[in-house]
Order: C-alpha cells, then structure tokens, then sequence
C-alpha cells in the first residue's frame, strides 16, 4: 500500500523587526500592559462559503481578548494603524530560502489577505505572499519537489480559551515566517524526516532564521492509498517527523481495516441513525462517579446504538487510541462534553455489567452492535451523539480527511475539520514589490556555501575525515559547528567528534542529551580553548550538563572537579603517585609504565591533556629508573 | 475613512481595477455596478508593453491564461487587471492556490488563453427577518459601505447598501430597528463641500417628516464626518430624532473592521437616544464593545487611523453606547430632546469661507488674496488664546473694513479663545475679529459658513456667531472637557494594567 506525505514547514526569520511594522521580534514573558477585546465578522452571505471549522468557531460568538505591550507591540499589530511596508530584510531571507531550495521566484510579489477568523489574527486575515514555486531539494536517495516558498506573518499566541473569549498575546504577531510546502511526492517516514531534516539545515545555513522551541513547526499531510489526506499540524520536533508519518500510516491502514469489516457486516449509513435514548433511569443508583456528577447537576445519560460496530470501538488505531477515543474527539470538539464511553471498554469505569446490560436492551442492541454512553446536561449530550454517530459514518467511507494535532508520543488527535480552500484577496495596504535582476544577483551573492563545497572544505580546510565531514552534513548541529570553529577557534575535529560522536555515545548510555542546548555547547568549548578543561573532561561534562540543564558549563566543570592541572601541577601530582609505587618501579623498570599510567590516570583523568601526562609519567618514570 | 485609497484613478467608465481594491466608506462610485466582463480591457490598467502582448495573444483580464516564462517556468491562473502602482508591464496572475504574483511581461515566451472565469460573489445576502414592531431606522449613504462582499476569485470588494446586504453584515440589527436604506451619493468623505451638507440635511428634513422614522444614520467617511456633523447641526433643528453620523476607520471587507459595530451602535442611539440632536457615534476605544456618541459642533477626529479617533473637544460626550447590552447611557445635562412640532430646516452654506492656520513666519497677503477673490469670511487658527502675527493685523483691518467676516479660532484645539489678555488680541478686536469662544475651527468654519448664507450684515454675522444654537458654545469650560495628560504613566516603568 503506497504512502504520500507533503510536508509544511514554517520557520520564524531571525529579522531585527516584524513583517509590516517595526516591533521587535522576540517573545514576552512578563505581564502584558493593556488588554482589548474584539469581534470578528463576515457578512451572513458569506458564511456559507466558509470552511466548517472556521464557521463553527464563528458560530460559537466568542469574543478574543488581545495582550499588548507599549514597548513591544504597536498599533499595527492591534489593527489600529495600517501595516507599513514589507520588511526588506525578511523578503531577503525568503529570497535566499527560494534560491537555496531550487525555486523560480515571481517577478513581483503581491502580499495577499487570506482569511482567519478564530481571532488569532486581529484583523480576521493572515498576510502572506507567494515568494518562490517549482523548486526541489536534494536528499539521498533523490529529489522532492518545493512547491511553494511563502512569506507570511505569524498569528498571536493563544494564551487561554475561555467559554465565551479567547484570550491572544500580541507579541507574535507579525513575525515573518517562511513557509516551505513540498509536493505531495514523499514516500516514506524515513524520507519525510530526512527532507524535513535537510530543509531545516538549509534553513539554519542561512544563519538567519530564528532557533530554540517553537520557532520551526512541521505541517504533514498524509494518506495511504485509498485513505484520505489528513493534515497532521504542529509537528515542533524534527526527530518525530517519522514516528507520526509511521503512526498515522498505521491509523489509515486500520480504518480502512475497519472500513472492510463494516463492510462484511453489511452495515449502512441508513442503520446508523441519531437516535439517541435517554437512558437517566438505569444510572439512578450507579457507582460510576462520573455518571454520578454529571446527573446530580441536572445532567442526563444519553446513548445511541451503533449497528454492527461491536469490538471495533476498542480496536487500536495507534498505540493507547481506539476508534472510540476519535469519537470522544470529536464529541468533546462539536459538544464541549468531558468525554463518552463506548460498549467495548464497558463494564468499567464504575458502570456495572447490570447497567451495560440494562442500556443494552433498552437500545435493543443485538450481538454486533455497540453503543455509546454520554453524561451530560441534555442539549450536550445531545450534540455529542450526534457527533459520535457522525464519526460511526465516516467510519463507513474508511479515513475521514480532517485535521489532526501531533501529541508528543508520535500519535495525533482531532483537532478540527479540514478547512476549505484559503480565501484570499489582494493586501491593499501594502504595494507590490519588483523583484528585479538587480536584487536577485546580490541575493546569489548572499547564498549560503552549498553542501559539497562545504564538505569539500571540512576535509581540506579543517582536516576532518571524511567520515565526520559527511556526518556533519547530515546534522542538525552543522552550523552549531560552524559557528564554534569560526566564532570560538576550537579545533574543529574536536568539535566534529564531539557534536557527532562524543552526543551519540552519551545518548546511547541513556543520558539525556536533548536537554543539551547550543548555549552549553558554545560555552564548553570557549571554555576549553580558554584551557578550563581538557579534551578528556568533554564526555563527563556534558554528562553533567544533560542531567543538570540549569548549570553554566563551568560550573559543571567545578563540581565535578576537573579544573584543569598546569604543567607545574601535573608534574607534582605524577611525582606524588609514582612515589608511592616506587618499588614496583625500580623492580619493573620500563615496564612499569603500564601500571603507573594507570595509576596516574585513575586520578587525573579528564584534568590533564592526555599526550602530556603520558610525556611526563615517561620522564618521571625514567628519573626513578635510570636515579636507581 | 482611511486616506489610503487616494492612490486609486478617479471614476471612469469600467472601474475593474479599481475594484480589486477594498472600498470602503469613502468608495467610489462603484456602488453595485454588474462586472463588464467584455469591456475588461480598457480598464485593465496595463502599459503599452503588455497591452500589446495581451493584444498579439488576443488574451483579456480575467482570462485564466498559460504562460511561459524565458527561464522555463509555466504558470496558470486568472489574469487579473493592474494594480495602480508598481510597474504597469507586470502581468498580474491569480494561481489556483489563491496567491497572486507579477509576471514581467517582456519575459513571456508564450502566452495563450485557455479559459474564462465568472466572478463568484457568493450568494446574495438572505432577506431580512426583522422583529415586528421595532422602531424605524433609516440609513443614508453619502459615500462607502456598511456591507461589501469579496469575489474571491479576482479579489475584488463591491460596497453595498440595501437593507439586505446591511442586515446580512449586522444581523443584531434585526432585533434592534427595521431599517430602510438610501443612497444619496457616494463620495470620498474629502471630496465634500458644503453643497453636500445641504443635500444631506434636505434629505434628513424630508426622511423625518415624511417616515417618521425613529432616527437617521448617516454613513460617512471619517475624514470629514466632523465638518458635516457640524453642518447638519446647524442645518436642522427641532428634530423628532437623531441624526447619527457614523463611519469605519477600517474598512468593511475585512472581519475586523469597525463598520457592523459603530453602525449598530448608531442604530441603538437612534432608537434609543433621548436627544435628538446631530451627532457622532464611533468607539470610545480599543474595545467593540464601548462607543461614544459625540455632539456634532463639538467633535474632531483626532488620530489618523484607530478606532477610537473621534473625540469631543471642550466637551463630554452626550452618551455611551455598550454591546453586546445595547445599553445606552446619557452623560449629557442638557440637550435638544426629541420634538413633535416638525424640523425646521434652515438650510444652505456659503462656499466663500475660508480656514486657514496661522504659522510663524506667514505672509499676511494669504489673507488678502482671500479678501481680494471676494470671500466673505475667513476663520484664522491662531495661536494659544487666539493670536497671528503683527504683520497679519492691518490684513485683518482691511478684510473687515472690506465686509469680510474674521472669526478667530485656536489651533491649541482644547480651550477658548479670548482676545483681552495679550496686546495682539486686543489689536484683532480692535481691527473687528469675532473670538470663537470654545468652537472648535472647524465648527467656527463650518457656522461662518451658514451663518454668511443667513446675512451677510458683519454686526449680525458678530451676534449669531456668538450665539450657541446647537449647543456648539459653552459659557462655561468644565474641567473633565480635557482628558488628562497622566495615563501614560500606569505603562511607564513596567507597570501593568
């Protein structure tokens, strides 16, 4: 069964101020300064045009709180100010990206308004322009097509989602983000990651894209053949890229499984009908405690059979989430209710078999049916059944296209309907701009090295083996590398082995190193070409480092005790050893330099240079020789 | 409304590339005019170059066209009519994707046309469900939209103004009057003169007396809402409702503009206002969910662009309107209450008054050009407590002696004039100026005006100029009329809330 995977990535731009006015670009964390509230609206004509997760958001009248800051956002952001200009510097870095990735580029950019009415754009539309198409990447293995390179402006962050309001942070929006959509062409997990992998590179060459959490995010739509396009959003770390392709792939697979089995048992669409019974009376005197609260606060016990569904409700979709958990997704979306349960986890969760049994004769269900149980107040509970027997018929035509959340294990959860084709309309505010051959030959100048110069240049230049030159290529750290050698004057096959090799051992003795972060790193080796410690200490440093996150690399090297020893102190320490093998010495001779380097060693390690200890142990150990 | 549409052609025959533009409340007149699909091209707004590539490859706006590209690259989309700036050789292409990017015409190698699009507006807004038995509203157009709809497939906004399209953007309005719409004419709000405060005026006169109607709102361009809100003021008097003035300061395609909600809060105050007098009702502030409505003599627009740009000036509004409560809240002592003896009109305006600002350094033959072209009045914005400089008092003398009317403003804005206190202003009245009291400028340019359409008798223009008949003087300057200087500080230091 063959697999497509297109791939979305949006990466924030490192530029000095955002896309359309002059506001920093970074994240607050104090308290916002003032608050305003705002609606959205489109003319009653138009909303039949909508997608439905933007109408049922509209629908929903919430009004969206905004956070502001004097010094951090400005009335444009508020929507109080028309945008200025579009920011040269981020049209630059969109520009090189374009390049970088093979694109053509439009003669002449035109920002557009693409409409966004769930409030995280104060104006109800996302600015955006169409930058660079018709590119490719190269990874091992061959080319994927870039379909588009855009150039658009970040939302606001959602803080907080309330009843009625939704509460947004300002000072986001308005970043420029680069957005990266490769054709639908890629065919496997491990191919989904490595593109990612290599655009995330290309985009970090630039050395102009903003880095640490959040400020790259991984779109994935993904469908097996005769599934459905399902769009995974919000993907934050590279690594899982394949993971939620592999997960999602099993997920289509098993409902078209389901799909088939549905089939053989004949049911329809017709036989799955919204019919929910009120069903309060058989949980008049139940254990469950949610059954329990939900009733004494005015709720009711609603269910609704499900033909021909049973034992398909606790089938496994992806490791710990069964057809059922998609229904109470979707139940907990359309209905705002804390959950369901269906017949296949039941008896349990305090409902009785009595009970189990008692609904099920009150829906007459027969051997292969399920059911599903909602505790709520009467007119949620009701929505929720509808949105449950909705699902139960999608469950018929295989995979519903939707839009899918990425949970930090790999697998996905419904996050809303897919939303209908974009609805644009020209940026009138903002006029368009020439991207004549003038700007283009000064932007080729601007490109990053391309990779096999690099690798051209690692060998040659920086003496690193192939090996590790090659590596580096393929890494996430490449331009951490590069940064070192150039900024700090490390050597660079230490920084090499270190990034590629010494970060691998460790993570595979289990020590955490994802919490090591560029800053550490950059930090140890200043510290080593400083000489605040020698090579050997790295490993047991960074150690440190990954299980102690908090700590400055040199205070790492303090605690564990690997201030480095001068010449003048190692010399004394080796003295002071020997000394105290001084018989064996004087018996063995020569041969006595295994066993006193081991000695020495045991001590030392990782506060002298290993070359120049084994030169001092040497003299030393002639000096107690050639004196006897 | 917003300036930033001046850049757009005046009206022509086909306004197409106007179009692509969102209107707003200052529009054109485009107001509901069909697409002219066949007659596309003479307003495509392209150069001579690729007019004559569209030519040779017989190939009009809106065509869905394939090009090639001297680098390779073939495009398909909808060719969409030239923006007015930016250069007039980049063909416009609207991709299936929605995005529209230039094409440089001299780098087409091949073109050809392999469709035509229809524009796609959506559907119709819904007729209107209105509750029985609520009161009557009626809404005047004098330039713009309340409502636009997007044909999202050439980008285009058409402004409407039918009862419908009103309704369908605001349906709240639905539960709060029924409502008839006009339009009157559709003008940038700058291009106004006062032959257009008397046609609106002689329109509101005849709507009251003719409907009945609770109120009228006036949809307005900002820019200069306050001058006619002035006019209208002065205009009709005896009033059975309000007159509101109400206008976007972000224009009414976009889900964020202001326009549904200063409209319905104009809707509310005209049912629900005790005064019946010409007002303005915009924001109070960031927030749709507080407006102010303005006295018409005693309002300005004061920031370029946010919501809350209209403020009165040596005055406290008249009332707060609150959504989503709808409650309307009178902060006025004194007011014209609504009245059943009929309006009176008394309409008309001089179009010879001038407003000019005094600056440093100003030749004072500005001021006797003016007497020269045979004005009849001019409101001079002098300095602090109402002062020019020496050079312009023997202009003034003579404008007078010549029976031209010189009323004195301030351009500090807030306050009032008083021509005792300093020598200069002791020299203006000498030399026959009238101080404007508390008016501000444009409200004295704007009574000079009507005033000079009443008499033209200097000692009577003195009297009536300085006779409060629309509340426009107050005797007495409260302190809360000036908003205080300190709320700046709770920001400063980092200080939240």
């Amino acid at each position: 069964m063959s697999v497509k995977v297109g791939l979305e990535i949006h990466q924030m731009l490192d530029t000095r101020e955002k896309l359309f006015c002059s506001c920093p670009t970074s994240l607050r964390r104090d308290d916002p300064h003032s608050r305003f509230r705002r609606w959205l609206r489109l003319a009653r004509s138009e909303l039949g045009e909508l997608d439905p997760a933007a109408l049922f958001e509209y629908m929903k009248g919430k009004s969206y709180l905004y956070e502001s800051y004097v010094d951090g956002t400005c009335l444009v952001e508020m929507d109080e100010e028309p945008p200025h200009q579009l920011n040269q510097e981020a049209l630059e870095i969109a520009l090189i990206v374009s390049l970088m990735l093979n694109c053509k580029v439009v003669d002449e950019v035109h920002v557009m308004r693409k409409i966004v009415i769930d409030g995280s754009n104060t104006t109800g539309f996302q600015r955006t322009a169409l930058i660079g198409f018709d590119g490719y990447v190269e990874i091992e293995g061959g080319k994927v097509p870039i379909a588009t390179v855009c150039l658009e402006e970040d939302a606001a962050r959602k803080i907080e989602e309330r009843e009625s309001e939704v509460v947004y942070r300002l000072d986001r929006l308005g970043i420029p983000l680069v957005e990266i959509a490769t054709g639908p062409t890629i065919s496997s997990p491990e191919q989904a990651g490595a593109v990612a992998l290599r655009i995330g590179q290309l985009l970090r060459a630039t050395g102009r894209v903003k880095r640490g959490l959040g400020t790259i995010r991984q779109d994935l739509n993904i469908s097996v053949e005769g599934g459905a396009r399902v769009e995974v959003k919000g993907v934050q770390e590279l690594e899982l890229i394949p993971k939620v392709v592999e997960m999602e792939v099993q997920r289509q697979r098993t409902l078209l499984e389901i799909r088939d089995e549905l089939r053989r048992r004949g049911v329809s669409r017709e036989q799955l009908e919204v019919k929910p019974v009120d069903v309060t009376d058989v949980f008049k005197g139940t254990s469950s405690r949610i059954a329990k609260k939900a009733l004494a606060s005015g709720g009711v016990a609603l269910a609704v059979k499900l033909s021909g569904f049973a034992r398909l409700l606790g089938r496994e979709l992806q490791p710990g989430r069964r057809l059922g958990t998609e229904m109470a997704d979707r139940a907990r979306y359309w209905a705002d209710v804390g959950g369901i349960f269906h017949s296949d986890e039941l008896p349990g969760y305090g409902i009785s078999e009595g009970e189990v049994n008692e609904v099920r004769r009150l829906l007459n269900c027969g051997e292969h049916d399920a059911f599903v149980l909602v505790f709520e107040e009467r007119r949620k509970a009701e929505r929720a059944v509808e949105a449950v027997v909705e699902r139960a018929r999608e469950a018929l035509e295989g995979v519903p296209p939707e839009t899918r959340a990425a949970n930090p294990d790999g697998t996905t959860r419904f996050m809303r309907p897919m939303p209908g084709k974009a609805r644009m309309y020209p940026e009138t505010d903002i006029r368009p701009i020439v991207v004549g051959e003038e700007l283009l030959a000064r932007i080729r100048e601007l490109l990053p090295e391309p990779p096999e110069a690099k690798y051209e240049r690692f060998v040659k230049v920086y003496g690193l083996s192939p090996e590790l030159a090659r590596k580096l290529l393929r890494s996430y750290r490449l331009d951490l590398f590069e940064r070192v050698v150039s900024t700090v004057g490390a050597p660079p096959s230490l920084v090499a082995s270190t990034l590629e090799d010494t970060l691998v051992d460790l993570r595979r003795e289990g020590v955490p190193v994802q919490n090591i972060t560029d800053e550490h790193l950059m930090g140890l080796f200043e510290l080593f070409a400083k000489g605040g410690l020698v090579k050997e200490a790295i490993p047991l440093v960074l150690k440190r480092l990954a299980e102690n996150p908090e700590l400055e690399p040199e205070e790492a090297v303090k605690q564990l005790g690997l201030t480095p020893l001068s010449p003048e102190e190692a010399r004394e320490a080796v003295r002071r050893i020997l000394n105290r093998m001084e018989r064996m010495i004087r018996e063995r001779g020569e041969a006595a330099f295994g066993p006193a380097m081991g000695a020495v060693m045991r001590e030392l390690r990782g506060r002298v240079d290993g070359a120049l200890i084994s030169r001092i142990v040497k003299e030393e150990l002639a000096k107690i020789v050639g004196g006897s | 409304m917003s300036t930033r549409r001046r850049n757009q052609p005046p009206s022509s025959s086909v306004l197409l590339a106007t179009r692509l533009f969102a209107l707003n409340f200052s529009s054109r007149k485009t107001r509901n005019r069909p697409l002219q699909f066949s007659r596309a091209m003479s307003g495509s707004g392209y150069g001579e170059l690729a007019s004559r590539l569209l030519e040779s490859s017989e190939i009009q706006v809106f065509d869905e066209v394939e090009l090639e590209r001297d680098d390779g690259v073939t495009l398909r989309g909808v060719l969409l009519p030239r923006p007015q700036y930016g250069d007039p050789n980049v063909l416009v292409l609207k991709l299936s994707n929605g995005y529209n990017i230039g094409v440089d015409s001299r780098r087409v190698r091949s073109f050809r046309k392999v469709g035509r699009v229809l524009p796609h507006l959506g559907s119709p807004a819904p007729p209107p469900a209105p509750q029985t038995g609520l009161p009557r509203v009626h809404f005047i157009g004098t330039g713009g939209t309340i409502a636009s709809r997007i044909d999202y497939v050439s980008g285009a906004v058409y402004p409407h103004f039918t009862a419908e399209d009103i309704y369908s953007m605001i349906p709240e309005l639905e539960s709060v009057a029924i409502i008839t719409a006009e339009t009157l004419f559709s003008i940038f709000s700058e291009d106004m003169t006062p032959r257009h405060w008397a046609l609106i005026a002689e329109r509101v006169a005849k709507v009251f007396e003719s409907d009945g109607p609770a109120g009228v709102v006036v949809a307005h361009g900002t820019d200069t809402m306050g001058y006619t809100a002035a006019a209208l003021a002065f205009a009709l008097r005896r009033l059975p409702g309000p007159v509101v003035l109400v206008g976007a300061q972000r224009s009414s395609d976009r889900p964020s503009s202001d326009s549904a909600t200063n409209v319905l809060a104009a809707a509310v105050t005209a049912v629900k206002a005790p005064f019946a007098e010409s007002v303005v009702a915009m924001h109070a502030g960031l927030d749709d969910t507080k407006f102010y409505v303005h006295r018409g003599v005693k309002v300005r627009k004061m920031h370029t662009s946010r919501r809350d740009a209209f403020r009165s000036v040596n005055a406290v509004p008249l009332a707060k309107v609150e959504l989503p409560s709808r409650e309307l809240v009178v902060f006025a002592r004194e007011y014209a209450p609504r009245s059943k003896e009929g309006v009176v009109l008394e309409n008309g305006f001089d179009e010879k008054v001038a407003l000019v600002k005094f600056y440093p350094g100003m030749d004072p033959e500005i001021l006797d050009f003016l007497v020269d072209r045979g004005y009849h009045g001019i409101v001079v914005e002098g300095t602090g407590l109402g002062h020019v400089g020496e050079k312009l008092v023997p202009s003034v003398r003579r404008a007078v002696e010549e029976g031209v009317a010189v009323v004195v403003a301030s351009q500090c804005i807030w306050g009032r004039v008083n021509l005792n206190v300093y020598r200069r202003g002791v020299e203006l009245l000498k030399a026959g100026a009238i101080p404007a009291e508390d008016m501000l400028p444009e409200t004295a340019y704007v009574k000079l005006s009507w005033v000079l359409a009443r008499t033209r008798d200097l000692r009577e223009v003195t009297k009536l100029l300085l006779t409060s008949v629309a509340f426009e003087i107050d005797k007495r300057s409260e302190e809360w009329y000036y908003p205080p200087l300190s709320y700046f500080e709770k920001f400063a230091a980092g200080g939240s809330q």
